[in-house]
């Protein structure tokens, strides 16, 4: 491969996870809102609308984005200007560079050609993820301190202290899984997964390391200040460390911290859900098998959708009778979206059984079907994050701390001695 | 006070399931409402109508004769019993001999009034009824809660009416005039951009700051 091509290809990978994370965003806020809606008996946002198409929802992220935008950006008098501007973008940039290492479908082959379906294929693969991570907490302090304000500098400092304690459970708590795997690579590791345990198993991280997987994934909570950990924010009890950002700066935060889901949910992922991987359907067998899984994607892509006619076509009628204006259509509009893609789903399955896949084209199939697989993973912890948000009550400040230090720091260190100690005794019973 | 804490079994200590049973409610609820919406509490207003309470006080309105005449006899007895002083009316002798009086002005402002249904009860000629079922009232100036007689009698779209008011009406108040004594002038800063509303023709009140 030439180095212009290379060039090609990795902006490419690198502009598809920065569109997947940018893409998630509002997803995710969309997420928060009707989830937590409909989880206390409420309805959720529904009032904005585009020529009656209202997507339950969606549109209203677009008005929050214009809001935004168009509102008086302030800066304070006294803030230290440098650290000040500095910080929304550290928090927003340091967040977009850690997916890099998180793979969306294994190595694609296309002959002699070998594409790493990462931005950033590397041994340091984890390390990356704790460096650059760890790095997210100068985007709070700068904004805590560069504010001049004692508040945001108090909120930064809380803020920091809860980052730093659940950092070295969340490293710790990986250690386990490293060590079985052997590598920091985390393509490898996901393709790991991929076998069986005692044969009928898939070799998850989480039944390898059920510990490792509950650590981890509660001290990933902490550390995208999500509830019952969001002291750091805490947007209506508790002043933090954004207090003095206002328009577009503050969006940059908020962003941040949704694009700290994703990348949390994408790190889960990996480790812990197979990632990419489909179980009992490594790579290789889906390459094999790449006809009838085509097949059988696109068949969902009919049946989905038919399935989905039905409560679109009684949700029409109640539209017509609730609405006189342009929100009367938004129903049928939905149902012709559905009929086209059940027909695009139907037109493929005529053009593939009568073309069967030849070439590179199952490699280039199993990519697909994987990294959809991821996505939907990805969308799934999504979705996680915002259903543990609107169960759990906050913890308090010192239970925080307690939680972190005696606790699960604790656990983790039992976790990679059981974990040592297991290793030892497969290895000698070999 | 000492407040006795319940005592934890050990798989409640551990918490972790206590979570995830909590996170099963929540994800009853959401699978419910997901895919049974119209059983929602939520009542889609304005497009979906909330039924009134059967002895609700909404916005008032005036009953007629059978020709067609307000009953109102001008009595004042609403006028005087309005806590909120929120009528007024001006009284002009009536053409029929049998009734001594009607109401030239009944204007009622619909920002004071406290839809306490006073005037309803002290009308002794049922004159006065507050069973319109409209709680819809809204305007951007003063002026517009003014309601008239003629709008007490015939009603009609509130906001329709305004739009009928807002082409007649200026939009804005006159500026206020500087108060000259010192006692007036208690209370307002100097330079205080403020605007008295402007006030319908005839309007006669005794509250001092309207």
């Amino acid at each position: 491969m030439n180095p212009t091509m290379e060039w090609i290809v990795s902006a490419g990978r690198a502009a598809l996870i920065w569109l997947v994370q940018l893409q998630l965003i509002p997803i995710l806020i969309w997420f928060e809102r009707k989830v937590s809606a409909y989880m206390q008996d409420r309805t959720g946002p529904n009032r904005a609308h585009i020529l009656g198409i209202r997507l339950a929802g969606v549109i209203h992220n677009i008005a929050d984005v214009l809001k935004l935008f168009f509102k008086e950006d302030v800066t304070p008098p006294g803030v230290r200007k440098f650290y000040y501007l500095l910080a929304p973008f550290m928090a927003m940039m340091i967040a977009l560079m850690t997916f890099a290492v998180i793979p969306f479908a294994d190595t694609l082959k296309l002959g002699s050609l070998e594409i790493p379906m990462q931005v950033f294929s590397h041994n340091v693969g984890m390390l990356w993820i704790f460096a650059i991570g760890s790095f997210g907490i100068f985007g709070i302090v700068f904004a805590g301190w560069g504010a001049n304000s004692k508040f945001s500098l108090l909120g930064g400092i809380r803020s920091s202290a809860q980052l730093i304690s659940y950092e070295l459970t969340l490293s710790l708590s990986v250690i386990g899984l490293i060590m079985i795997f052997g590598t920091l690579q985390l393509n490898e590791i996901v393709r790991g997964q991929g076998g069986l345990l005692f044969g009928f198993l898939p070799m998850w991280g989480i039944v390898l390391q059920p510990l490792g997987a509950v650590l981890f994934i509660t001290s990933v909570i902490a550390e995208t200040n999500r509830n019952p950990f969001d002291l750091p924010e805490a947007e209506s009890e508790i002043v933090g460390y954004h207090v003095e950002y206002s328009s577009v700066k503050f969006a940059l935060f908020f962003m941040a911290e949704y694009v700290n889901i994703v990348v949390a949910s994408g790190v889960m992922t990996s480790l812990f859900f197979g990632g990419y991987g489909i179980p009992f359907l490594p790579t290789e067998k889906l390459i094999e098998h790449a006809q009838p899984v085509l097949l059988g994607f696109l068949a969902a892509h009919v049946i989905l959708p038919a399935i989905l006619l039905v409560p679109c076509r009684r949700w029409s009628k109640r539209l017509k009778q609730l609405y006189t204006d342009a929100r009367r259509i938004e129903a049928d509009f939905l149902s012709a979206v559905l009929v086209l893609m059940a027909l695009g789903g139907l037109g493929g399955i005529a053009f593939f059984s009568l073309n069967p896949l030849s070439g590179y084209g199952p490699n280039i199939v199993a990519a697909i079907v994987q990294f959809a697989t991821f996505s939907a993973k990805l969308t799934f912890f999504g979705f996680f994050f915002v259903w543990v948000r609107w169960t759990l009550p906050r913890f308090r400040y010192d239970q925080l701390m307690d939680l972190g230090w005696k606790l699960m720091l604790p656990l983790s260190l039992v976790n990679i001695f059981i974990t040592g100690l297991v290793l030892l005794l497969v290895d000698s019973l070999k | 006070m000492k407040v006795a804490s319940p005592k934890l079994t050990f798989w409640e200590k551990l918490y972790l399931f206590e979570v995830l049973k909590g996170m099963g409610v929540t994800l009853g609820h959401f699978w419910k409402n997901l895919f049974n919406q119209s059983a929602m509490p939520t009542v889609q207003f304005p497009e979906e109508p909330n039924p009134l309470p059967v002895r609700h006080r909404s916005r008032h309105r005036l009953t007629v004769r059978e020709n067609g005449d307000p009953k109102c006899v001008a009595c004042m007895c609403c006028e005087t019993a309005c806590p909120a002083r929120c009528i007024h009316i001006v009284a002009e002798e009536s053409p029929i001999n049998a009734i001594e009086k009607r109401a030239k002005v009944f204007e009622i402002d619909l920002l004071r009034c406290v839809f306490c249904g006073y005037c309803v009860e002290a009308c002794p000629e049922d004159a006065i009824r507050m069973d319109t079922d409209d709680v819809l009232v809204v305007g951007d100036r003063r002026e517009d809660f003014i309601v008239d007689l003629k709008w007490l009698l015939h009603g009609g779209d509130f906001l329709e009416r305004r739009r009928e008011r807002a082409e007649t009406a200026p939009v804005q108040g006159e500026p206020i005039t500087p108060p000259t004594t010192p006692e007036e002038d208690q209370g307002w800063p100097e330079g205080t951009p403020y605007h008295r509303p402007k006030l319908p023709a005839g309007w006669q009140t005794n509250a001092k700051n309207v």
